[in-house]
């Protein structure tokens, strides 16, 4: 029995010639990541150890990107707290304001996350790097702390459901709705435990931002990690942005998978997840009533990148946001918010009467800069629409993609950029 | 070791956003995370919560946001075990690692009801509900997990692990 893609990075990691789903392993890890909220927890647990150096000042991350710059002083202390620890520590990726720029699009973009490594990170949509071909997953800070502290950590070697990619993407179909239109086949829980395995031909017609889009959102469906082959289009991203080594693992021929997906991209149509669950899923066609929204986001790490900047252009460039709806951008990484500019969308943006911000993850967890009220409604590129989550308890939110997200604060309700003759 | 309590019972999907809302993420202290545990799915939960109390829920329990700041609030909160059909991977490593103690059983999410008093015990697995006088087999540890549960999380373990 050959071993999926996953399995034989662990294999490796962990020194092993082979393992097998359900195997307890321990694997070297090439990064270890926090942020601002998870990391001073971590911080705290790692100065109850006996240990008291990292285990490689060059393999931890720490991004400043949650509640910054900082939001009240409760923010600002814990982001203080972490600057003393990586000027302590002299930690060689720490990114603060200035530098910073949402976690899961600027570490790819340093070159720091490479195919065949393995990551842990204080932040569920860790998940992201498998866009490159790396085993990336989510923990908690004490698992951050004891990663940090020792360079290793523990995993439950997953079994694997095999996605199989065919055709091309339509227009205004991008990773967004690949992702929303699985979570909403298989469901929150429709992975759980288990590696997501994307292969097949249609692959070559996703862009890089858009696999990035598609494994950060393997943990809505409960998935331990999401995985794509590395091929030219990784291999030349990873080119142009690092200088690291890196290696290409494939899944034998024989592996197992506990199920298997074929997913005819040439199909799809713009998708939006209802509230409250990623798993609430419509195509646009399916949506019969006329749902009005207060607010729109185009950001965070599931859509903060080039690409979903310049759709959302291509659609505000010759129309307006409708008046009473807010519509606030927010380019993921200082690189990007330069390169809009440079491109010109930031003014396409500003004059079609959307706010752009400084990159953060802010509106995305209800944290700030884009709070609802009760019974207000947004269209957002994020990736959670769970009860309160931006806000009021009684507030909601559909998740799309930047097209659909440009296209509705135009209209001032849920639509397809077709709707405006695009 | 044992836990008794009264249940506190939640559906599919309970989400680390509605276990401890991101507004409050900007502390850190246990304590002042408790007093909003569940917040966003239970207003009455803070105040009725008393030490020793269990949660019972359906599938997924813990799903989304890896904030440990979850099994942490739950836990200041004076819970003494939640039993879940299924339980979100990151939270259930978070809740090992900080140890709380959780089991899966869904067997158990179905037949215990808000209210019931719930026994636990961990070295056997086995669940009983004392207000209906029933019996559940929990899923048992791994034997690496119960040595860090044995241990009161993974940086005990850890520690006595390491030679500095």
């Amino acid at each position: 029995m050959g071993m999926t893609m996953t399995q034989k990075i662990l294999a490796a990691a962990a020194g092993l010639e082979k393992v097998e789903a359900g195997q307890l392993i321990e694997a070297e890890l090439d990064l270890v990541l926090g942020n601002d909220i998870t990391s001073p927890v971590a911080i705290h647990e790692m100065d109850k150890m006996t240990v008291d150096t990292v285990f490689d000042k060059d393999k931890v991350a720490l991004v400043m990107d949650h509640f910054i710059p900082n939001k009240d002083i409760k923010s600002a202390q814990h982001c203080k707290c972490v600057r003393e620890f990586a000027c302590k520590h002299d930690i060689t990726n720490y990114f603060d304001v200035g530098e910073m720029g949402i976690e899961h699009a600027l570490l790819p973009e340093k070159g720091l996350t490479v195919a065949g490594d393995v990551i842990i990170g204080a932040d569920s949509h860790t998940c992201t790097y498998g866009a490159l071909g790396a085993f990336s997953t989510g923990v908690g800070s004490t698992d951050m702390a004891a990663g940090m502290a020792t360079g290793k950590a523990w995993f439950k070697v997953p079994s694997a459901i095999k996605f199989n990619i065919v055709g091309k993407p339509a227009k205004w179909v991008s990773g967004k709705d690949v992702i929303l239109h699985i979570i909403g086949m298989i469901g929150v829980d429709g992975a759980l435990y288990k590696s997501m395995e994307f292969t097949g031909e249609g692959i070559k017609n996703l862009s890089m931002d858009d696999r990035f889009t598609i494994a950060n959102m393997a943990i809505e469906a409960g998935g331990k990690n999401g995985i794509f082959p590395v091929d030219d289009v990784a291999m030349t991203y990873m080119k142009e942005h690092s200088k690291r080594e890196w290696k290409v693992f494939e899944a034998d021929e024989d592996a197992v998978y506990d199920e298997e997906y074929t997913i005819d991209l040439s199909t799809l149509r713009p998708t939006i997840a209802f509230p409250h669950l990623p798993e609430n899923t419509k195509t646009i066609d399916e949506i019969t009533e006329n749902v009005k929204i207060d607010q729109v986001v185009i950001g965070s790490c599931t859509n903060g990148r080039i690409d979903d900047l310049r759709i959302a252009a291509e659609i505000l460039a010759d129309n307006k946001v409708k008046k009473g709806i807010r519509c606030i951008v927010i380019p993921a990484t200082q690189k990007i918010y330069l390169q809009a500019m440079e491109e010109g969308l930031l003014k396409i943006f500003i004059e079609a009467g959307a706010v752009v911000s400084t990159p953060t993850c802010g509106p995305c967890l209800g944290g700030y800069m884009g709070i609802l009220a009760e019974n207000e409604r947004c269209v957002s590129t994020t990736n959670r629409n769970f009860v309160g989550r931006m806000g009021h308890v009684d507030s909601e939110i559909y998740l799309a993609s930047p097209a659909v997200a440009a296209a509705s604060a135009v209209t001032g309700k849920i639509s397809s950029p077709e709707e405006l003759g695009l | 070791m044992k836990a008794e309590g009264r249940v506190f019972k939640y559906g599919d999907n309970v989400d680390t956003d509605v276990i401890i809302p991101a507004r409050y993420l900007n502390s850190s202290d246990p304590a002042e995370l408790a007093t909003h545990c569940m917040e966003d799915i239970d207003k009455e939960f803070v105040n009725k919560v008393q030490k020793g109390d269990i949660i019972v829920a359906n599938k997924n329990f813990g799903c989304g946001s890896s904030r440990e700041h979850a099994p942490i609030a739950i836990k200041a909160a004076g819970v003494s075990c939640v039993i879940a059909e299924t339980f979100a991977r990151i939270f259930y490593r978070n809740s090992i690692n900080i140890g709380l103690p959780i089991i899966e059983c869904p067997e158990a999410a179905k037949g215990i009801d808000a209210g019931d008093d719930v026994e636990v015990d961990f070295d056997s697995g086995m669940i009983y509900n004392k207000t209906k006088g029933t019996e559940f087999k929990g899923q048992a540890f791994p034997e690496f997990m119960q040595k860090i549960i044995k241990a009161e999380g993974l940086v005990n373990y850890i520690n006595a692990n390491t030679t500095k």
